[in-house]
């Protein structure tokens, strides 16, 4: 049963990956470009977690856990550039 | 041992004047001169075997594969060579210390000297014909530097250049010769070359071989036509003229001829080459020589025209000649060293060298006056002076030696170079010092301190004691020199009185000759200069500036300063390499089953291929373009994580995020549009070099895939041993700690200056000058937001914080069994500082910083070196590591490794890299006027002096 909920939510997010590459191309503004990056990074998360559910391993959930710890900071840094042009200040 | 370090010795004492200048001058003659009579010394020591016939070695194996040794070896020729080169070194930097001027930097010139003389003495002591030719080429470049050691001079700059030019491509000729000769005689040994002459004249390779090691002599003995680069060094300091243009340099060629007299002499190509050379030399040069006016000019070319004599003589191939030639060798050393120290002493106190200009030196500088005389009168063979001794020598054997079957040829011209050597000997005396007292000299003369003529002095009463007694004072140098070069025992018979032979009557019609033609100086001098003459400079920059202009064209075209156009270059070069291999090759393709495709990873690499095509598409807009590259980090980062290799998932994710912080750091201040600089058809063309270059690739590994490896992996090895001969399960960490933990340490010690070099080139920046007033100015363009430091992103990084630093330390811990380590751990921890330099401001973080990051990167290579040398105390290589396990109470067993300690020096060296390089770039922000905030949670108030620039 977990196979098919696994195949089901892998589908779901490698669409929601495509979708968030058409904003990222399309954009109009560059603030939606960042932001679309942003979730694309979240939705990798979840695969990352989806597929160390599926191989059983424990490996792949400390790469999520990098990534959540630190993948807002670009996002952060492209917005802080946006807004203030400096990102250290 | 001891003959290596005679040679090695001169080039050990080389840095000593230059440290030593820093206590006066004296001292660092002093220190210069003692290594030189510390050489002489030891050389010395071995006279008395060398003379009674022993031929002392010392070998030391260096590359034994390529047949090159460190083999020395001590015969008479040698001897007689080592002592001449150290013997006169000693007297010149006595003279020199007098010579240079106090704006002349002396330590810069004795080193220079001592790394000649280390060349010079290790070409005559040395045993292998490959170590020989380093030795050589080490002569072209350190003379080089002597030549030019007045930097400030055109032409010196231009003497030292067409002198390097010139020997330099006689060297690269030579070395063919002597790779020749070393494989006809199967060896590079000379001790077996000289064993093998039969072999070597009969072989066919005789001639081609002969051929290039006399254009390597005679470029360097500056003989005929290759003797125009003489003169031009002349603009080098006297002392270096007196030494490498009397005693040393230009005699090297004279020492490789009489070195391989035994194995090359003795045929008609030797004989025609050689003596015809010598011979032309000797009557041009010394023709030249009695129409300059400038002392070193005359002496140059006299000195050439004396080298040809020694050649003619090596070239008759006879005992006779060869006895001759060395003894001449030894003389021509003393008066024209003595003569060029003389010339530097004129020049020196009259400040001219002009002969137009001088005259009646006689009363003013009489001690220079009696040594230049009894000099002069020995290089123009006047009896009983050496000079005529080994002259009468030469004519004797000239006497009887026919060329091409013509007996008359030979005495003929020789006794004409012999005239014009008298008459350009005498007119260095008639013109330099006899005559009226002038009143129009350019510096009132007087003779020298005692110093600077004690040099000249001990080589004249030298040259007067051959001259009076020559068998006892140097008959028995040219015994062992001229039995060493012979290859058998020599006795040579000196002596003033052979009767009435034609040699004498030779000399005779010379020095009558001579004096007739110094007396019709006058007019000769005025037909010499109404005769076109070939000057040697426009000839040689003739020949010499195409070539430089093809080289410039060449570099220039492939080297324009352009990123795009090396990388066209280097891809087009590769993707030619790939093709032709392929081509030319046969192939098949691979017979392993490609893997079932998800979904996911599809979508995944269409990401990529979407990123990078809008990413071309768009790269003017350069922050746009940032964000194409994020979109592609990504896909890399999950590509490693998907594919197996988590180490370097979690490195490129944070490496991503540094990447894009450090980029928009510098974008702040960068244009924010790439303007568009290239054409339709270049763009064109780049596409499809890369385009190219991308399918090769992708073809390359595609082939690659499909195949099980043609050779065993690597890999199995370290899967094997990690655990066993590392201590730790993660083979990647193994890897880099431990078995190639020697490379992780070179990476980290890069990785720590590539720091620096940031830190160092921001700082070039800041300090006033162009960049710093731009800075200064610089102003932001478009309207900010107020929000200096969100308070969210305060509170959320301040909570990250311990958060991330227990990841780190987690990580670095765990590393050496599972994904981790010290590169990770520093990264992770560097991230989470850098968080803080975002969200809470560079003043405020910094004023919370306690440890410098210049430090961390230090301490960060001092323990990673510290731990590789601990392994030395247990008896061990380099970075060996060792490891075990401990217990203690409250916890399971555990491992603790040596590589730990390592691991520590590369955790702090990536933090201090990583954080130097970040902090130093957004330095430059606060420079440009950007004010530093003191209390976080600050917003920009109109009016409060900080948003409204």
């Amino acid at each position: 049963m977990i196979g098919y909920a696994l195949t089901y939510a892998l589908g779901c997010f490698g669409i929601a990956l495509a979708c968030n590459l058409w904003r990222v191309l399309r954009g109009p503004t560059i603030a939606d470009r960042i932001l679309a990056l942003d979730t694309m990074v979240i939705n990798m998360i979840a695969l990352i977690v989806l597929y160390g559910i599926r191989q059983g391993g424990p490996l792949n959930f400390e790469a999520a856990l990098l990534f959540a710890m630190t993948g807002f900071v670009s996002t952060v840094a492209y917005a802080k550039f946006l807004l203030r042009g400096n990102i250290i200040e | 041992m001891s003959l290596a370090l005679i040679a090695a010795l001169p080039f050990l004492g080389a840095l000593l004047p230059g440290l030593l200048i820093r206590s006066g001058r004296n001292a660092c003659a002093l220190a210069t001169g003692t290594v030189t009579a510390l050489a002489l010394l030891m050389l010395g020591l071995h006279a008395p075997a060398v003379l009674s016939g022993e031929v002392i070695h010392t070998r030391i194996e260096w590359m034994p594969a390529l047949g090159l040794n460190a083999n020395f070896f001590l015969d008479g020729l040698g001897l007689l060579f080592a002592g001449l080169i150290l013997g006169i070194g000693l007297l010149i930097i006595l003279y020199a210390r007098f010579y240079l001027s106090s704006r002349d930097p002396m330590g810069q010139f004795y080193t220079y000297l001592l790394l000649f003389q280390g060349a010079m003495v290790g070409i005559v002591l040395s045993d292998n014909i490959l170590l020989l030719l380093v030795f050589w080429e080490l002569t072209s470049l350190s003379s080089f530097l002597l030549i030019g050691y007045w930097k400030h001079l055109p032409e010196g700059r231009q003497g030292a250049r067409m002198a390097l030019a010139v020997t330099g491509t006689g060297g690269l000729a030579m070395i063919a010769g002597m790779l020749i000769l070393g494989q006809i005689a199967g060896s590079y040994d000379l001790s077996v070359i000289l064993q093998s002459r039969e072999a070597i004249q009969a072989s066919d390779w005789y001639l081609p071989a002969l051929v290039l090691i006399l254009l390597g002599c005679f470029t360097k003995s500056a003989q005929f036509p290759f003797h125009f680069w003489l003169p031009h060094a002349m603009a080098a300091p006297t002392p270096v003229s007196a030494y490498l243009h009397s005693a040393t340099m230009v005699k090297a060629g004279l020492f490789l001829m009489a070195r391989m007299w035994p194995v090359l002499a003795g045929t008609p190509e030797w004989f025609y080459l050689v003596a015809t050379t010598g011979l032309v030399t000797m009557v041009v040069a010394a023709k030249i020589a009695l129409f300059k006016d400038d002392l070193k000019a005359l002496l140059a070319f006299s000195t050439v025209s004396h080298l040809g004599l020694v050649t003619m003589l090596l070239g008759f191939g006879t005992k006779a000649a060869a006895i001759a030639a060395i003894f001449h060798i030894i003389n021509h050393a003393t008066f024209k060293a003595a003569l060029f120290m003389c010339a530097g002493i004129v020049d020196h106190e009259t400040h001219t060298r002009d002969l137009k200009r001088l005259g009646g030196l006689r009363r003013l500088m009489p001690v220079t006056f009696a040594l230049s005389t009894i000099a002069a009168l020995s290089m123009a063979g006047v009896p009983p002076l050496n000079g005529f001794l080994s002259k009468e020598m030469m004519l004797e054997e000239v006497a009887h030696t026919a060329w091409a079957g013509q007996v008359w040829l030979m005495p003929a011209f020789a006794t004409l170079g012999a005239l014009f050597s008298v008459a350009y000997s005498l007119r260095f005396i008639a013109h330099g010092f006899l005559g009226p007292v002038r009143k129009d000299y350019p510096s009132k003369p007087h003779d020298p301190p005692f110093g600077m003529w004690a040099a000249p002095a001990v080589l004249v009463l030298l040259l007067v004691a051959i001259g009076l007694a020559p068998m006892p004072v140097a008959g028995w140098l040219v015994d062992a020199a001229a039995g060493a070069t012979t290859g058998g025992l020599v006795h040579a018979h000196i002596s003033h009185w052979h009767g009435l032979t034609p040699a004498l009557w030779m000399s005779v019609a010379a020095i009558g000759g001579g004096l007739i033609l110094l007396s019709a100086h006058r007019p000769l001098m005025r037909a010499w200069l109404a005769t076109p003459r070939p000057e040697a400079k426009r000839l040689f920059d003739g020949v010499l500036e195409p070539l430089a202009t093809a080289a410039r064209g060449v570099t220039q075209g492939l080297h324009d300063g352009a990123l795009s156009r090396y990388f066209a270059i280097a891809t087009v070069a590769v993707v030619t390499a790939g093709a032709a291999a392929f081509l030319t090759g046969s192939h098949q393709g691979g017979t392993r089953a490609p893997t079932p495709v998800d979904l996911v990873p599809v979508v995944g690499w269409f990401l990529l291929i979407a990123a990078t095509v809008a990413l071309v598409l768009r790269h003017h807009d350069r922050f746009l373009s940032l964000v194409f590259v994020g979109v592609v980090g990504l896909i890399v980062s999950m590509g490693f994580a998907y594919l197996s290799a988590p180490d370097l998932a979690l490195t490129q994710i944070l490496v991503e995020v540094a990447t894009v912080i450090l980029l928009l750091l510098a974008l702040n201040f960068l244009p924010k549009r790439t303007p568009a600089e290239t054409g339709l058809a270049r763009r064109l063309r780049d596409g499809a070099i890369a385009c190219a270059a991308g399918l090769g690739s992708g073809g390359l590994i595609y082939l690659l895939m499909t195949r099980n490896a043609a050779f065993p992996s690597i890999a199995d090895y370290h899967l094997a041993n990690a655990k066993t001969g590392g201590g730790g399960t993660n083979v990647v960490n193994v890897i880099l700690v431990d078995f190639r933990g020697f490379d992780t340490f070179g990476e980290i010690t890069v990785l720590g200056i590539a720091a620096l070099v940031i830190f160092a080139l921001t700082e070039t920046v800041l300090r006033a000058g162009p960049a710093n007033d731009r800075l200064l100015g610089w102003s932001q363009r478009h309207r900010q937001a107020g929000d200096r430091h969100p308070l969210m992103f305060v509170v959320a990084t301040r909570m990250v914080l311990p958060i991330a630093l227990m990841v780190g330390i987690y990580i670095f811990l765990r590393g050496h069994n599972l994904p981790g380590g010290g590169f990770i751990a520093g990264l992770v921890v560097a991230v989470a500082a850098l968080m803080q330099y975002m969200a809470s401001g560079f003043g405020w973080t910094s004023a919370r910083k306690r440890v410098e990051y210049h430090a961390l990167i230090a301490v960060g290579v001092l323990i990673a070196a510290a731990a590789g040398v601990g392994s030395w105390f247990a008896g061990r290589p380099f970075l060996t590591s060792a490891y075990g396990y401990v217990t203690l109470p409250p916890l399971e067993k555990f491992e603790l490794a040596t590589a730990m300690v390592f691991d520590i020096g590369v955790f702090l060296t990536v933090l201090g890299a990583v954080m130097l390089a970040l902090a130093s770039i957004s330095r430059i922000a606060v420079r440009a006027g950007e004010r530093v905030s003191a209390t976080p949670y600050d917003v920009d108030l109109p009016g409060d002096g900080y948003g409204d620039r």
